[in-house]
């Protein structure tokens, strides 16, 4: 693909306090570019949800961001211990997130839906190795 | 209503970006819980809350809200306030309750943030 931008993040598990970073330069990353901003903020939220998620409950992984004329993939893939029933994780309200999570403000099982409402296509692949979303965004 | 007008109606002070004051809010939101504002909240927002850390600030941040008001005299931290002036999120903080600070800004007209 010799017109694709792509960077990688790499994502520290319970590194709570650094959490937002890799979002925050994909969000000014497509500012530069200049995308039209509610197509960043749909970007942004997913990436800051999918981010939150992997610094959360996996044991750290990447995150990367490829950008088409046409569109903007995010893969965002874990090392585990992956998600048990993703039925039941793409449930709103349904979480697994400690209660120190949930002091924050987080950790209310709205994660998942609201990545899958921001993006155009999702896919989530999950086993004990790890889980794999898969996200695009139409330009 | 701008963030000045809003400041003025919860006797707010503001603590980082008075460089924004006037720019027009859209709507606002009141909530401590940064997942519900991820899912419902609007760009061009006031977010009053009584939470107080970094997330709230990446919250409104990803979502372009323009300024987020501490409810209940809650004070943010400096590395609160760096964020914010870093990511240009406007900083006010207030005395009142987070009910009564929601009540005061509907009475001036600002509307709810509606969702997707």
């Amino acid at each position: 693909m010799p017109d694709a931008f792509t960077e990688s993040f790499d994502i520290r598990a319970k590194d709570f306090s650094s959490a937002g970073e890799a979002s925050a330069k994909i969000k000014s990353v497509l500012r530069l570019l200049g995308i039209d901003p509610s197509l960043i903020r749909r970007v942004a939220v997913a990436a800051y949800e999918a981010e939150l998620n992997m610094v959360i409950h996996s044991s750290g992984g990447k995150m990367n961001l490829t950008i088409t004329p046409d569109c903007i993939a995010l893969l965002c893939s874990d090392t585990g211990p992956g998600i048990a029933d993703i039925n039941t994780a793409m449930r709103e309200g349904f979480s697994t997130a400690p209660h120190d999570i949930r002091m924050m403000g987080f950790g209310a099982g709205m994660g998942l839906p609201n990545i899958k409402k921001n993006c155009d296509t999702f896919s989530i692949v999950s086993d004990s190795g790890g889980t794999v979303l898969d996200l695009r965004f139409l330009i | 209503m701008t963030i000045r007008q809003a400041a003025e109606a919860l006797k707010a002070t503001c603590v980082c970006g008075d460089n924004n004051l006037d720019k027009q809010l859209s709507s606002a939101c009141g909530a401590d819980l940064m997942s519900d504002v991820l899912a419902f909240v609007k760009e061009g927002s006031i977010l009053l809350t009584g939470m107080v850390n970094q997330h709230v600030i990446r919250t409104a941040e990803m979502l372009d809200v323009l300024c987020v008001c501490f409810v209940r005299g809650k004070k943010p931290t400096e590395d609160i306030r760096d964020l914010a002036l870093r990511t240009g999120v406007t900083l006010l903080v207030c005395d009142i309750t987070l009910y009564e600070a929601c009540g005061r800004l509907f009475k001036h007209g600002l509307p709810a943030c509606k969702g997707m």
